[in-house]
């Protein structure tokens, strides 16, 4: 990756994370944490990665990409509208009555949400259907998930694991977001789900496992899962839960939490007087 | 008389009473302890205390499990998980297997507000009544809950309990005695029944027949708290008495309170009944305002739906003017 490019990028993954603290702030209360932790991947996936096109959401030959820990929503709703796939003033309808932007993602309400998700583990089975449909059509494109890692305390992430590598999807490319935080606690008190590397690669996938907020890093994996000839990719990405977010970062209560707008404002200042 | 308390907190302080005096009962979670509130229960008993992380059907199959040792567990998560994510666990495991179970569903419909509708079950009630012999019910407020709770702990079998787990106004006085199947009188009335379940549409009846009264219409209000077994006595007195009812329900009008009186009344004396609930719709997010509205639950709705069946009545000849 070329230096301006990477600082390009940087400049984005700020820009959206000041858009999501904000949309978040503005409701007053969100899954702030989760939603932080997935900044740099999304913005790597859909700058630099993924062909998406705003002006035809529902194009068949496209890369898709499944949120299955929903919750983080409004990350990708961000970044969707920075992209012109809806008006910006949406963000601030997140979460009020009637909204199009819900808590959780819903292929129904949001332009350019590639599945609906929410309800944990549910999104790992869809990207593999959505990555078999795209072989059976001869689409040649990838499909990306994101998992959680409180995520994979569900059964069915390894129902998936199994199902993945049997069938040799090397067009599905998922990642976790490791941010060792659960609702109730730091992952490996609540549900330990260690040694993470060794689980995915005894499952059969290409496992990598990088820093989830280093761009360099996660791009060099993307490159090197996209030239996978036979396995699923699993990209495990060391993240902060709350990253960027001063009231938020790292702290054990930052899965769902009230915010006041002012506090949210002086979040995104404090932001921009980083370099 | 508008003492609230939050319902988790009674929630937690009734389960910490009875591990107190049974040392069988032991508490499961599934990464929501932070939302189901009890977290000092867990300081109490942390050896009797589970947290299974994300992973709902493993959660309550463990609870079988646990039940099948001799243990009394009672096993948290969300509505929609406790129902959906882990029926076949309950089911087969807790249910068919005759074991004891005792299965919790926070924020149940509407109450999972900004959740939305992904999280919002309005068919958890539909689903767990059809388990055979499984005791299915929803207290409407901190006093009985207390009770009902206590009660499902002594019942040998399992049960499915919704809980608001938000605060709620006291609308029992600590001698109200509770039975699990046995519907309580809120409010006599003579013109129209209005029977409903849960801490939001007991409220909303209530303010209903507040309303009615006002209209001239006087309303009885029965707090439906257990829907199967559903109180047959109870509604056919009221149907004789009043010659029309209305349920108010936080779920699908498909299988819920009001299918429950209906086949009550079907078979035994029917009278005209209008149900107040879902109308075969999914969740969606928002406050509880805007959702009662958005599904049209609200008192005011009550008072349509009563109004209607008084004027049905009406021309059916089945009242004199
Ligand atoms: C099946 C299911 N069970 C429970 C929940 C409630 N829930 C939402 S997020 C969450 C914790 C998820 O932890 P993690 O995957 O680590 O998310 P992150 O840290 O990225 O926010 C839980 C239990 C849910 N949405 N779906
Ligand atoms: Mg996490």
């Amino acid at each position: 990756m070329e230096k301006q490019e990477l600082k390009q990028l940087e400049a984005k993954a700020k820009e959206i994370r000041k858009m999501t603290i904000d949309s978040i702030g503005y409701l007053g209360v969100g899954h702030i944490g989760g939603a932080l932790s997935v900044v740099e991947i999304l913005t790597l996936l859909y700058y630099k990665h993924m062909d998406t096109s705003p002006e035809e959401p529902k194009r068949k030959d496209r890369d898709k990409l499944v949120l299955s820990k929903g919750h983080a929503g409004p990350t990708l709703y961000s970044i969707l509208a920075d992209k012109g796939f809806f008006p910006k003033e949406w963000l601030h309808t997140l979460n009020k009555g009637g909204t199009r932007l819900p808590s959780h993602c819903d292929m129904n309400c949001t332009p350019g949400i590639d599945m609906t998700t929410g309800s944990l583990g549910q999104g790992m089975s869809a990207a593999i259907g959505i990555a078999m449909a795209n072989r059976l059509d001869g689409v040649d494109k990838k499909v990306y998930l994101i998992i959680g890692d409180g995520e994979s305390n569900e059964g069915q992430i390894w129902e998936g694991a199994m199902a993945a590598a049997h069938y040799k999807l090397n067009n599905l490319i998922a990642f976790t977001d490791y941010n060792k935080m659960q609702i109730d606690g730091y992952v490996h008190e609540i549900m330990n789900i260690d040694d993470l590397n060794a689980k995915w690669n005894a499952f059969g996938w290409f496992v990598q496992r990088v820093n989830g907020h280093d761009f360099l890093d996660m791009d060099m994996a993307v490159e090197r899962a996209k030239r996978e000839l036979y396995r699923p990719s699993m990209i495990i990405l060391d993240t902060i839960k709350g990253k960027g977010a001063f009231f938020a970062e790292r702290r054990l209560d930052n899965h769902n939490m009230n915010v006041n707008y002012d506090t949210a404002k002086e979040a995104c200042r404090l932001l921009d007087q980083e370099n | 008389m508008m003492n609230q308390l939050e319902m988790r907190a009674v929630y937690t302080q009734t389960l910490i009473e009875l591990a107190k005096k049974d040392e069988r009962i032991v508490l499961l979670e599934a990464d929501l302890m932070k939302a189901s509130g009890t977290g000092i229960f867990k300081n109490i008993f942390p050896e009797r205390t589970f947290n299974m992380g994300v992973a709902e059907a493993n959660m309550v199959g463990v609870a079988a499990g646990l039940s099948a040792g001799g243990k009394i567990p009672f096993s948290d998560t969300f509505a929609c998980f406790a129902a959906r994510r882990a029926y076949d666990q309950f089911f087969i495991s807790g249910n068919y297997a005759r074991l004891n179970v005792k299965l919790v569903g926070t924020d149940p419909g509407i109450a999972s507000e900004y959740n939305g509708g992904t999280h919002m079950p309005f068919e958890d009630i539909g689903i767990m009544r059809n388990i055979p012999k499984l005791v299915v019910f929803e207290p409407s407020d901190p006093v009985s809950l207390k009770k009902l709770v206590e009660k499902s702990a002594s019942y040998q079998g399992c049960t499915y309990m919704r809980l608001h787990r938000k605060p709620i106004t006291v609308i029992y006085s600590e001698e109200d005695e509770f039975e699990l199947g046995k519907g309580k009188i809120l409010k006599d009335g003579t013109d129209i029944t209005l029977i409903a379940s849960g801490a939001i549409m007991v409220a909303e009846a209530l303010k209903a027949s507040e309303l009615l009264i006002e209209e001239g219409i006087s309303a009885a209000v029965i707090d439906m708290h257990t829907i199967k077994p559903i109180d047959t006595e109870l509604i056919l007195h009221y149907a004789r008495k009043t010659g029309g009812l209305v349920t108010c329900e936080n779920h699908q009008q498909i299988n819920g309170l009001g299918s429950a009186v209906a086949e009550t009344l079907i078979e035994n004396y029917p009278v005209l009944l209008n149900r107040i609930g879902v109308r075969d719709e999914f969740g969606e997010v928002g406050k509880t305002d805007y959702l009662l509205e958005r599904y049209q639950l609200s008192a005011g709705h009550i008072v349509s739906a009563a109004k209607t069946n008084l004027e049905q009545r009406k021309k059916l000849e089945l009242i004199q003017i």
